[in-house]
């Protein structure tokens, strides 16, 4: 379960960020997961109950899908990933390793593999809300 | 937007006692052949070892190895690397196979973060990381990101190969990074330059590796490996790499 790990970089850095920000318990984290990896919000929400506890025992994990854009760098065309293109070995390779898109996609209009993944790579924090201490 | 992965780095590592990136300024000096052969020779010694190809662009220690193509890591609350002749073996090469991967310096940051975040390594003695060359973004993120890394440095006898080399040193002095030392390798020569250039930059010269033939018919051979010239110049290395912590515990011979 790949989703575990990256439940514990979640919590290990909403943790980090609470301290910073002198929370003493957190009730919103917003996940954003890109569709490049595509990352299973059921596993992770479960990964991420599974592991709270502390400040985040009574935290609502709001877990956000983002649409994935690459853009070919010779050629400027923009598209939309589509994992249903892929067959399941190259998805899950992808999956564990976002760039290796690189290898086994290619840009529709030119064929190029350098392209950048414009937006929806991987799992990222986008908001904490929680209790300040006083 | 606070990407998480990079706060879980040390904790994957935490079990690892060392951390020895083998790297160079230059290319094609054997850094791959060295790293793979440390690898192999610290399992000799009784020691419990992960060999984590982190040459995206040119994996090569698969090949060393002669790694099965069927070899996959494992998922279980991340990947665990499959053990390869006693090693915990991770390379990108189990997501791309024999293709290339075409990433440019921010691709090769993200794919970095992504395995180092994800792996979960048992306990280890020593993590040996075969570098990409240069000193590009993976030094310079495992700098950033890996608290407890130690450099290994390969040159060749070739003054181009070591005034490229002399660059990384300097990078790596002026960051205060610990270096293990110096490593001359494919020497064919008698000439004691790069040992006196080692000496004066304060680095320690851990001996010549001569050039030996039947390194590549050692391919794909890990046993073939440890009977060439530089299997045999393992144990300077070895006690080099071990010495720099105290606390060995998997006794290498002194």
């Amino acid at each position: 379960m790949h989703e575990w790990a990256l439940a514990e970089a979640i919590l290990a850095s909403a943790n980090q960020i609470a301290q910073k920000e002198h929370l003493k318990t957190v009730s919103e984290v917003t996940i954003r997961v890109g569709e490049l990896q595509q990352v299973e919000p059921p596993i992770l929400r479960f990964a991420l109950k599974q592991l709270c506890e502390g400040i985040f025992k009574d935290t609502k994990f709001r877990i956000l899908k983002a649409k994935s854009t690459l853009k070919c760098r010779v050629c400027g065309t923009t598209w939309k990933y589509n994992p249903k293109k892929l067959d399941k070995a190259t998805a899950e390779a992808i999956h564990f390793v976002p760039e290796v898109a690189h290898t086994y996609i290619k840009c529709p209009k030119c064929g190029s593999p350098d392209f950048e993944i414009a937006s929806g790579r991987g799992v990222w924090i986008e908001d904490i809300k929680g209790v300040k201490a006083v | 937007m606070i990407d998480p992965r990079t706060s879980v780095i040390n904790e994957r590592l935490a079990k690892t006692r060392q951390i020895i990136a083998v790297s160079s300024g230059k290319g094609g000096v054997g850094k791959s052949m060295v790293a793979t052969a440390l690898a192999l020779s610290l399992i000799k010694e009784g020691c419990r070892v992960g060999l984590f190809d982190l040459d995206f662009t040119g994996p090569s220690t698969h090949i060393i190895l002669g790694v099965p193509k069927n070899a996959q890591p494992k998922e279980d609350k991340g990947l665990v690397p499959p053990t390869v002749e006693g090693l915990e073996y991770m390379s990108l090469v189990y997501f791309v196979g024999d293709n290339p991967a075409p990433f440019r310096g921010a691709d090769v940051s993200n794919a970095l973060i992504e395995l180092l975040s994800v792996t979960q390594w048992g306990e280890l003695d020593f993590l040996i990381i075969d570098m990409p060359p240069g000193i590009g973004d993976a030094v310079l993120d495992l700098i950033r990101l890996v608290k407890r890394i130690e450099f290994l440095i390969i040159t060749t006898p070739s003054l181009l190969a070591f005034e490229v080399v002399k660059k990384q040193l300097a990078l790596l002095c002026e960051l205060k990074m610990p270096i293990v030392g110096v490593v001359e390798n494919m020497k064919m020569n008698n000439s004691d330059a790069i040992k006196c250039e080692s000496t004066k930059l304060g680095l320690k010269y851990l001996g010549a590796i001569a050039f030996d033939s039947e390194v590549e018919a050692s391919i794909g051979n890990p046993a073939k490996l440890l009977s060439t010239a530089i299997g045999k110049s393992m144990d300077k290395i070895k006690k080099a790499v071990a010495g720099t912590k105290g606390d060995s515990k998997c006794h290498l011979k002194q």
